[in-house]
């Protein structure tokens, strides 16, 4: 597998892919500048952690309108693997490849915590390397992760299995204490409805080696190569 | 000679029915100063646009930056006021 991982200036989170890409999964990894419009034959794009244009106006609003954007849109379009962790979660749903927006956390506060998120979607690109409802310990670290959507429009991405990753106690129970953000329904990670486009605010990238504390994100990484080998269908999520 | 510039304000508001944080703390903190008459807080903000005087179909223009960039139209609501 071939990953670009994209770099805005104030990202903080583009080493933490590159790394679980090449040091742990041993996969071919690249870092591309923002202002590039070339991918350069990634057939996964990362769009990382961290405080693109430091957040200014809103989370992510004008990273979207870096050049490389255009590239990426087309490249998500076209049915290319696209991830946005974080601050790239906030990018894809200002570009509009992800419906809905994230607005501050319910609480105010910045939540940088390890925290429980479970596995609701298998047959994605992202999470064929899980079992249904397996419980992750992977971090936050945002301010802005309280995922806010109509209510119809919620309910439909329900339906069509669009949720991917749901805020949960350590048993795997989706309660209101376990909600670090206030995210409607304690949505944590949703795909679109190709199934090619996924955007999370935990960072299962920075939880690849036991030794940072867990390594229940590396299944992400392990999922994408394997549909990537195996060619697997992209638009496996939602009613086909 | 070249005419005067003009200028535009533009506010930038949640919707009604987005959850407003930041709106409920102030109003939290009002009502612990005593000033409980103030029952609830929305917050937003405004931008002053300096229009060069050559610029055409401003209105549009506006209109144009306000959907594109300084409001996202998923969860905020923007009104745009032209300044002589």
């Amino acid at each position: 597998m071939k990953v670009g991982v994209v770099t805005f200036p104030g990202a903080n989170g583009d080493y933490d892919s590159y790394a679980a890409i090449k040091y742990v999964m041993h996969g071919d990894v690249e870092f591309l500048w923002h202002k590039s419009a070339d991918l350069d034959g990634s057939d996964l794009i990362i769009l990382p952690g961290g405080f693109a244009y430091g957040d200014y106006l809103r989370a992510g609003a004008i990273a979207r309108f870096s050049p490389i954007m255009d590239s990426v849109i087309r490249f998500a379009k076209s049915g290319g693997l696209v991830i946005g962790f974080c601050n790239g979660f906030q990018i894809l749903t200002e570009c509009g490849l992800l419906p809905g927006a994230l607005v501050r956390n319910a609480g105010l506060r910045f939540r940088g915590e390890f925290i429980h998120i479970k596995v609701e979607n298998t047959d994605t690109p992202f999470t064929n390397a899980y079992s249904t409802n397996e419980v992750l310990n992977v971090p936050i670290a945002h301010g802005e992760g309280n995922y806010y959507n109509f209510n119809g429009d919620v309910k439909k991405l329900e339906e069509d299995r669009l949720v991917v990753f749901r805020y949960c106690d350590s048993r795997g129970k989706v309660t209101k204490e376990s909600n670090p953000n206030g995210s409607v329904n304690n949505i944590a990670g949703i795909i679109n409805r190709e199934g090619n486009v996924l955007g999370m605010m935990p960072h299962p990238e920075r939880a690849v080696e036991k030794i940072l504390g867990s390594d229940d994100g590396l299944k992400v990484f392990q999922s994408v190569k394997a549909a990537l080998s195996m060619k697997m269908p992209r638009a496996t999520a939602g009613k086909i | 000679m070249s005419q005067s510039k003009q200028k535009a304000i533009v506010y930038v508001r949640l919707k009604e029915g987005v959850l407003d944080p930041q709106g409920l703390t102030i109003q939290k903190a009002l009502s612990q100063m005593g000033y409980k008459e103030f029952i609830g807080v929305r917050t937003g903000r405004f931008f002053e646009l300096e229009i060069s005087a050559n610029g055409t179909n401003i209105d549009d223009r506006i209109n144009e930056v306000c959907s594109k960039l300084l409001a996202n139209p998923v969860i905020e609501s923007y009104k745009v006021e032209k300044l002589k």
